[in-house]
C-alpha cells in the first residue's frame, strides 16, 4: 500500500463507508440479499473494534451512511440475515462466517423434480444467495406426491417457474433464477459456470453423464443424488483433489434396458425427498466450508429396510475422458457429445415413452375395435400383460393377467384358456344353431392368421393390451414365436381405451 | 439388483474354491451367477465382468482399490453389488 502508516485507519474506514453504500444500493434495487462482493480490506480489519457510534437502522434496504459498525468481522450479513440465520448461525460448529459464504454462494439445481423439490427448498431456506432452477417440463398431478415444491394450483405451469415461485415465497431475500429450457450438450456448460455447486437432480442416464461431464469441464463440484422405488444414492463427484466423476466410476453407460424410471416402476414419495434433502446438506456444506462432504462415498439408503450405508468409492482415474490427465470431454468438445448415442437413450424423462410400432399394422386393432370385438364376440380371451401393480389398479373386464416380464410362463395358461374358450364355443354350437356373433367372429377373423393349423376347431380370438400399447406387440411377436400366430394387439393399450373408449377408466 | 436373485438382498453362501487356492472376485461373481441368480443373466454380468452400471463392493470398499477382478475373497468376506440409480 502506498498510504503512509497513519492514513491506514482512515483508509479503511473509508472503504467501509463506499462499501455499505454499495450494499444498499443494490439492496434498494435487488431486495434484501447477501452482497455478491466480497468485504473490503477483511482481513486487516479482523481484530479492530470499530469506534461506537449511531447503530445503524433496521432495514438493511434502507440506505445506510455509515459502514456496519457492529460487523467487526466484516461478515458482510446484514440485520435481517442475522434474525433469518440466527439458529445455524449460532450453530457451533457453522458459524457467522460459514452463512455468510452461504449467501455468496450459489446453486445450480438441475430438475425440479422429486429430488430438486427439497433441495431447492432447503437451499433457498438456508440462504443460498443466488439459486438457479433447470427443468423443462410442466407439473403434472402424478408429481406432486414426491415433488412437494409444486401445488395442485402449479399443475400445467413449467417446473422451473413453479418451484422458483414456491423458493421466493419461501425467502424473498435470494436471488432465484430458472432455466427453462433442458440442460443440453450446448448450454450445459455455460451454464454449470455460473453457479458454485452444481445438484444433480435428474432423472435420466444421459443427463447425469452431461451434468458430470459439464462439472469436470467447469471444474465444479456435484452433488448428485437418485431414487428409484424405495431405494437411493447420494454422493459428490469432481470434488477436491481426487474426487471422482461420474464417468470415473461408470465409464461405460448401463444399457437402456437397465434404467428403471419413476414413470414404470415407481417410487415411493419419501424417498427421493430424503435424498434430495441429503443433496441440499451435501450443498450446504461445499459452500459454507464446514463438515466432510461425501466425495469418494457413495451413500446407500434402503428404505425399505431403514438402512443408511456409506462405502468407500475409488479416486479419480487418471484415464477418466471427462476428468483425467488428458481428457477428450472438454469444454470446446462437450458441446457436440452424442449423450443419446453413448448411452442408447434420449434424454426422456417422466414422459410416457414413444409409441412403437413392432409389428405389422394388420397385427393391430384399436380400443374402438377392441370394444365392437369383445361385444360380438363371446369366446375372444383378452391378455393383460402389464405388472401385477397396474393391472390391481384397474382392468378391462374379463382380462387375463399375464405379465410381458416373465411373460412365457404363461403360454401353457393362455393355450389352456383358448381351448376351454375353444370347447365353450363348441358346445355351445352344438347346442344351439350357429349363433350370429360365430357368423361376426368369421368375418373378424378375416384380416387375422387365423393359427388352428390343424384346422380342428377355429382358435377364438385372442387380444393382447398393455398400459400404452409396445409390450403388447412384443407380446403378439412372441406369442407368434411360439405358435400362437393369431393374436392381435391393442393399439394404445389401456390408456388409449381410456381416452377413446371409456373416460370412467383411470389413467396413472 | 435383488430382483435378479429372487428378492433377496443379502445370501451367505459357501463357495467352492476351486484347487485349493484363493478365492477372487471373478469367481464369487461367476458362482453367484450359476448358484444364486434367478433370472436374466444379462442384467448382472457382461463377459466375465459386471455389466456396466454395477458398483462392485469388497467389503464396503470399491472393487477398484482392492484389484477388481482379481480382488482376492476370503472367509467371512461380503461382496456387494449395486445398481447405479437414475431416477429422481
Amino acid at each position: 500500500m502506498s498510504s503512509p502508516p497513519g492514513a491506514l485507519e482512515q483508509e479503511l474506514e473509508r472503504l467501509r463507508a463506499q462499501n455499505a453504500q454499495l450494499q444498499a444500493e443494490l439492496d434498494a434495487v435487488r431486495g434484501v440479499q447477501a452482497g455478491a462482493a466480497p468485504p473490503v480490506a477483511a482481513a486487516a480489519a479482523a481484530q479492530e473494534e470499530p469506534p461506537a457510534g449511531a447503530a445503524n437502522g433496521a432495514a438493511c434496504c434502507r440506505p445506510v451512511a455509515a459502514a456496519r459498525d457492529w460487523d467487526g468481522l466484516q461478515h458482510g450479513l446484514d440485520k435481517d440475515q442475522i434474525a433469518r440465520y440466527s439458529r445455524q448461525i449460532i450453530l457451533h460448529s457453522f458459524g457467522v462466517q460459514a452463512q455468510a459464504r452461504l449467501c455468496r454462494g450459489s446453486v445450480l439445481i438441475v430438475g425440479a423434480g422429486g429430488l430438486g423439490s427439497p433441495a431447492a427448498l432447503y437451499l433457498a431456506a438456508a440462504g443460498v444467495g443466488r439459486v438457479g432452477i433447470v427443468d423443462r417440463d410442466t407439473v403434472e398431478l402424478s408429481n406432486i406426491h414426491r415433488q412437494v415444491i409444486h401445488k395442485e394450483a402449479t399443475v400445467g405451469m413449467h417446473k422451473a417457474l413453479s418451484a422458483a415461485e414456491a423458493c421466493r415465497a419461501l425467502n424473498s431475500s435470494i436471488q432465484v433464477e430458472t432455466h427453462l429450457e433442458a440442460l443440453t450438450p450446448a448450454n450445459a456448460v455455460q451454464l454449470v459456470r455460473q453457479y458454485d455447486v452444481v445438484v444433480d437432480a435428474s432423472d435420466n442416464a444421459p443427463t447425469r453423464y452431461l451434468i458430470s461431464d459439464a462439472c469436470c469441464a467447469a471444474g465444479r463440484s456435484l452433488v448428485s443424488g437418485a431414487a428409484i422405488g424405495t431405494d437411493g444414492q447420494l454422493t459428490v463427484y469432481c470434488h477436491g483433489e481426487d474426487g471422482p466423476c461420474y464417468r470415473c466410476l461408470f465409464p461405460e453407460a448401463p444399457a437402456a434396458g437397465n434404467c428403471a424410471r419413476c414413470v414404470d416402476a415407481g417410487v415411493l414419495g419419501v424417498v427421493p425427498g430424503v435424498i434430495g434433502t441429503l443433496q441440499a446438506l451435501e450443498a450446504v456444506k461445499l459452500l459454507s466450508g464446514v463438515g466432510d462432504p461425501l466425495s469418494r462415498r457413495l451413500l446407500v439408503v434402503d428404505c425399505a429396510a431403514g438402512r443408511f450405508h456409506s462405502v468407500k468409492l475409488r479416486a479419480r482415474s487418471p484415464n477418466c475422458v471427462a476428468c483425467g490427465a488428458a481428457p477428450s470431454i472438454t469444454t470446446a468438445s462437450l458441446p457436440s457429445y452424442d449423450y443419446a448415442a453413448f448411452t442408447g437413450q434420449a434424454a426422456a424423462n417422466d414422459a410416457a415413452p414413444q409409441p412403437l410400432q413392432l409389428i405389422p399394422r394388420e397385427e393391430r386393432i384399436t380400443p374402438a375395435e377392441l370394444q365392437r370385438r369383445l361385444a360380438s364376440q363371446p369366446t375372444a380371451v383378452l391378455l393383460d400383460v402389464r405388472p401385477a401393480e397396474q393391472f390391481n389398479i384397474c382392468h378391462l373386464p374379463g382380462a387375463v393377467h399375464t405379465p410381458f416380464k416373465h411373460f412365457d410362463r404363461y403360454v401353457e395358461a393362455i393355450q389352456e384358456r383358448l381351448a376351454a374358450a375353444a370347447a365353450g364355443a363348441a358346445a355351445a354350437g352344438q347346442a344351439a344353431a350357429p349363433p350370429a356373433a360365430e357368423q361376426q367372429q368369421q368375418q373378424d377373423q378375416q384380416d387375422q392368421q387365423n393359427g388352428s393349423a390343424d384346422g380342428l376347431q377355429p382358435q377364438p380370438p385372442l387380444y393382447v393390451v398393455c398400459r400404452r400399447g409396445n409390450d403388447s406387440q412384443r407380446a403378439v411377436a412372441r406369442l407368434r414365436q411360439l405358435g400362437i400366430s393369431h393374436a392381435v394387439d391393442v393399439v394404445g393399450g389401456v390408456e388409449a381405451w381410456a381416452r377413446e373408449v371409456d373416460p370412467s377408466f383411470p389413467l396413472y | 439388483m435383488e430382483l435378479l436373485f429372487g428378492n433377496q438382498k443379502t445370501v451367505e453362501a459357501d463357495i467352492p474354491v476351486s484347487n485349493g487356492g484363493q478365492l477372487t472376485v471373478a469367481e464369487a461373481m461367476a458362482w453367484a451367477r450359476d448358484n444364486l441368480l434367478t433370472e436374466r443373466p444379462e442384467l448382472f454380468m457382461k463377459g466375465s465382468s459386471v455389466r456396466p452400471g454395477v458398483l462392485v463392493l469388497v467389503n464396503d470398499t470399491d472393487w477398484e482399490l482392492c484389484g477388481e477382478l482379481e480382488a482376492e475373497v476370503a472367509e467371512g468376506d461380503r461382496v456387494t453389488f449395486i445398481s447405479t440409480l437414475h431416477g429422481g
